[in-house]
């Protein structure tokens, strides 16, 4: 089977079937005429943090929005090929998107709370939709989101404001905590920390590597130092193609293809 | 030496008169304004002086010479309650076509419809009238009129026996004829949105209806009570297509207490009536109602310029 | 699959049916004027109908009227709405002109029956002493000149400044500049919307009845009321007698041709031009 041939890619920790909690076949993106992605076969363990880096343009971003169907939201996007989560296809027929979405959350490049609700509201978005009554129940879930994603301290007398109303690296960790109270099972990040200044960008940093104990991170970053620090395995990505995916410390210290060293040396992109 | 500054000075001679040439045309704006505004003031005068405030609050309009008695109020309730329904019945309308063609529609289908849309612009005022006289009065009364006034005739704005020529035909001829302008302002509106503020919400997963409810439209909700606001300008400046089918009411039996009952807009009135006045008091009469008209309409088409630009400056292009 | 979620499915695909209900809402009542004025204007076409006058049973002169009334407001308003758009164009950059601008943003949302009025008091009474075409031409001005100026001045801004550059350091002068080179440029901009402008004034009826008041005779004279085909169909929609209502009818069937065949006409040839 296609996907058993992942291992082969994979140093240190072997990538057995039952621990993948999503994994992509020959996965393939378009928008429009131009190709993005070609022929993907990624395998993502549970409980772990998976890097995706790689230089401007490698698709790594196009990837990760396959990965919740968000990439289909572009009027000219196509794809073929699957993504297995808990080894069923998202992209079956039957599958509607509303729901892969609300498994697997989404945190973007640029923080995007909601500006027209509080803070309070931005967290409890998600679950109002799926019909959770005001009362206990929805504010004690919305504090334990605010807790996890570690600024309820810091807003906890202010839940009225609006969501906008609070630093840039506060509202990432909003829209982290929004994602956190659906209790997703699996958690995309697009680059979280790149429009942060250093000290927010630590405490996300920090932040990342706490989820992996509830939650699968899957995070795009164009920095390696922060992929080297908070992830658990890298994939490389070039030109739309995985060029090569294993454990980060042997990503990092021993890559296998010459494009990898090239890149992590910062010979180009 | 002497010769290029002659040169010189007959250029600058020649771009200076031309530029001022041009800003003495681009005056005729405040010509124009000028002369509206001074001949309604001047001639609303005469009957202000003379009946003061029942001119505002009076609802008796007579004019036969030694009993004058002039009061405005069913025209301008007229004017208003015909707008109200305008909007009650045309803003959900061009809602949905403003989110059918910003978020609904293939790309192929964009063009065609919203062209359709804007066609309906294009209709001059009278023909409206024309075909609201001799075809949607007849489809008015027999189809939602006579019903209405047959069940729920109990109720106080159902009351009466519906001909078809009324305050609820008018209200519905301005509704289609506000929709082309809020369909396309609204559709700017909504386009104007940011995609984060879209992506954000699917990402929680929302539908593509909850994305537009409660996100979409709360986002651009300004400028979407801007688009309204400027459909109600349109609806109270309207005259033709409202006079042909409101029913020329005159008088206290044109305050508007029905949608079943014939009445009267100040555009209405003055149309029907300015040419037949005899003597000038009751001329300035129909001079004070204009100036009313023309107060409102001002009123509202600059509050509503006002908050759609600054709503589409600021979110459309500078800040995200 | 919970009972929230088929419930949040429903909603999705029955708001969206709804939108398109709306479409389908408005586009009727376009559908049913240009079939009732096709079905009920129609017959009574000839050539006899549409060049004798009201007394032989046609409506020759409101024809000729709302011709007339297009020629004279054209050549009252159209270099007048120009003239100013320049200027703000061009020469707008401070108070005044700025001023200029807002009050033509007001000017074009004027209730027209007002503008009847105005000019019937000015110029009805106070200039030609009677209903004449001259009257209907400048009340039709007053609103042709906002609509122009407004839109000479964004086709002018739309002309790039290289171009009035390139010419400015060829020692060209502003003014010359100005007429050589950036109208022509804009040519297709002020074409549109001068002819859709036009089109506009050709169905306006309120200001009408007040300054040219309707005839059954042909063109008079300038000191004479004049028919016009709104006008026309005004007078006539409101008679008691079935013949004259269809005339009404056929008046606006050539009205709405002549409003249609322009805007269209005009969408047809800037969309050609672009390569839309």
């Amino acid at each position: 089977m296609k996907g058993d041939e992942m291992n082969e890619n994979v140093h240190g920790e072997e990538l057995a079937l039952e621990k993948r909690k999503m994994q992509t076949i020959g996965l393939n993106a378009w928008f429009g005429a131009k190709q993005a992605l070609k022929e993907i076969d990624l395998a993502i363990k549970a409980n772990r943090v998976t890097a995706i880096i790689g230089p401007s343009g490698c698709g790594k971003s196009t990837l990760i929005r396959c990965l919740n169907r968000m990439h289909e939201l572009v009027p000219s996007a196509k794809t073929s090929g699957k993504v297995l989560l808990d080894g069923k296809d998202i992209y079956a027929s039957d599958v509607d998107p509303v729901l892969i979405r609300r498994r697997v959350g989404m945190v973007f490049q640029k923080p995007n709370p909601f500006p027209t609700m509080s803070i309070y509201d931005n967290v409890a978005a998600g679950l109002k939709l799926t019909g959770v009554k005001k009362g206990e129940s929805l504010d004690e879930t919305v504090r334990r989101s605010l807790e996890q994603a570690t600024l309820w301290d810091e807003v906890k007398n202010d839940l009225k404001k609006p969501g906008t109303s609070i630093s840039g690296g506060q509202q990432q960790r909003l829209c982290i905590a929004r994602a956190i109270a659906l209790k997703p099972e699996a958690i995309l990040m697009d680059e979280p920390c790149s429009a942060l200044d250093p000290i927010a960008t630590a405490k996300i940093e920090e932040l990342i590597v706490s989820l992996k104990r509830d939650y699968t991170v899957v995070i795009v970053t164009h920095n390696m130092q922060q992929a080297a620090r908070v992830s658990d395995f890298t994939a490389f990505m070039y030109l739309g193609q995985l060029v090569e995916y294993g454990d980060t410390t042997c990503v990092f210290e021993n890559p296998t293809s010459e494009l990898t060293e090239k890149y992590i040396t910062g010979k180009f992109g | 030496m002497v010769r290029e500054q002659i040169c010189m000075i007959k250029k600058l001679a020649g771009d200076n008169l031309f530029k001022i040439l041009t800003a003495i045309v681009a005056a005729s704006a405040a010509v124009i304004l000028i002369v509206n505004a001074g001949t309604l003031i001047g001639g609303s005068l005469p009957v202000l002086q003379r009946f003061g405030t029942y001119f505002f609050t009076g609802t008796t309009w007579n004019p036969v010479e030694g009993r004058e008695l002039f009061g405005a109020l069913p025209y301008v309730m007229g004017t208003l309650v015909t707008s109200a329904i305008a909007l009650l019945i045309g803003v959900p309308i061009s809602l949905g076509i403003a989110i059918f063609l910003a978020e609904m529609a293939p790309k192929a289908m964009k063009v065609p419809v919203s062209y359709l849309v804007e066609l309906l612009a294009a209709v001059p005022s009278v023909i409206y009238g024309l075909w609201g006289l001799f075809v949607l009065r007849i489809w008015m009364q027999n189809y939602i009129e006579t019903p209405l006034s047959t069940y729920l005739g109990w109720i106080p704005i159902f009351s009466g026996t519906p001909f078809g020529l009324d305050i609820f035909t008018a209200g519905v001829i301005l509704a289609i004829m506000i929709i082309p302008t809020v369909a396309s302002v609204s559709r700017e509106v909504i386009n104007a949105v940011p995609d984060s503020i879209r992506e954000g919400a699917y990402s929680i997963g929302a539908t593509k209806w909850e994305v537009i409810r409660y996100w979409v439209l709360s986002y651009g909700r300004s400028g979407i009570f801007g688009a309204v606001i400027l459909g109600l300008g349109r609806a109270v400046g309207e005259t033709m297509a409202v006079t042909m089918v409101i029913g020329n009411a005159i008088g206290p039996v044109a305050m508007p207490t029905s949608l079943f009952k014939p009445g009267q807009t100040m555009s209405s009135l003055i149309a029907n009536g300015f040419l037949e006045s005899t003597t000038p008091i009751e001329k300035s009469a129909y001079m004070g109602v204009g100036l009313i008209l023309l107060l409102v309409s001002l009123l509202i088409n600059i509050g509503a310029h006002i908050m759609v630009t600054r709503v589409l400056k600021v979110k459309g292009g500078a800040v995200e | 699959m919970s009972a929230s979620y088929i419930f949040r499915k429903f909603k999705n695909s029955l708001f969206f049916g709804l939108c398109l209900v709306c479409v389908i809402i408005a586009v009727v009542p376009l559908l049913s004027i240009l079939y009732e004025v096709i079905m009920r204007g129609a017959p009574q076409l000839s050539l006899q109908f549409l060049t004798k006058s009201g007394l032989e049973g046609g409506i020759g002169p409101a024809i000729q009227g709302t011709l007339i009334l297009i020629g004279l407001t054209s050549l009252i308003g159209i270099p007048v709405g120009v003239l100013s758009g320049v200027y703000l164009a061009e020469y707008g950059n401070n108070k005044y002109a700025a001023s200029m601008r807002s009050i033509n943003d007001v000017l074009t949302e004027f209730p027209s029956i007002v503008v009847g009025i105005t000019v019937f008091s000015v110029i009805v009474l106070g200039v030609t002493g009677s209903y004449s075409p001259i009257a209907g031409a400048v009340a039709l001005s007053f609103i042709l000149i906002p609509i122009v100026a407004r839109t000479t001045e964004e086709s002018l801004k739309l002309v790039p400044t290289s171009v009035r550059e390139a010419s400015l350091a060829l020692g060209v002068n502003k003014w010359k500049t100005t007429l050589r080179v950036v109208l022509p440029s804009a040519r297709a901009g002020l074409v549109t919307g001068t002819l859709l402008a036009v089109a506009r004034i050709a169905g306006e009826t309120a200001p009408l009845i007040l300054t040219i008041l309707g005839n059954s005779y042909f063109f008079q004279g300038f000191n004479a009321p004049m028919d016009a085909l709104p006008i026309r169909i005004w007078t006539d929609a409101r008679q008691p007698y079935a013949e004259v209502q269809a005339q009404g009818w056929s008046a606006a069937l050539i009205l709405i041709l002549i409003v249609l065949s322009l805007n269209i006409g005009v969408r047809l040839a800037s969309r050609g031009r672009l390569g839309r």
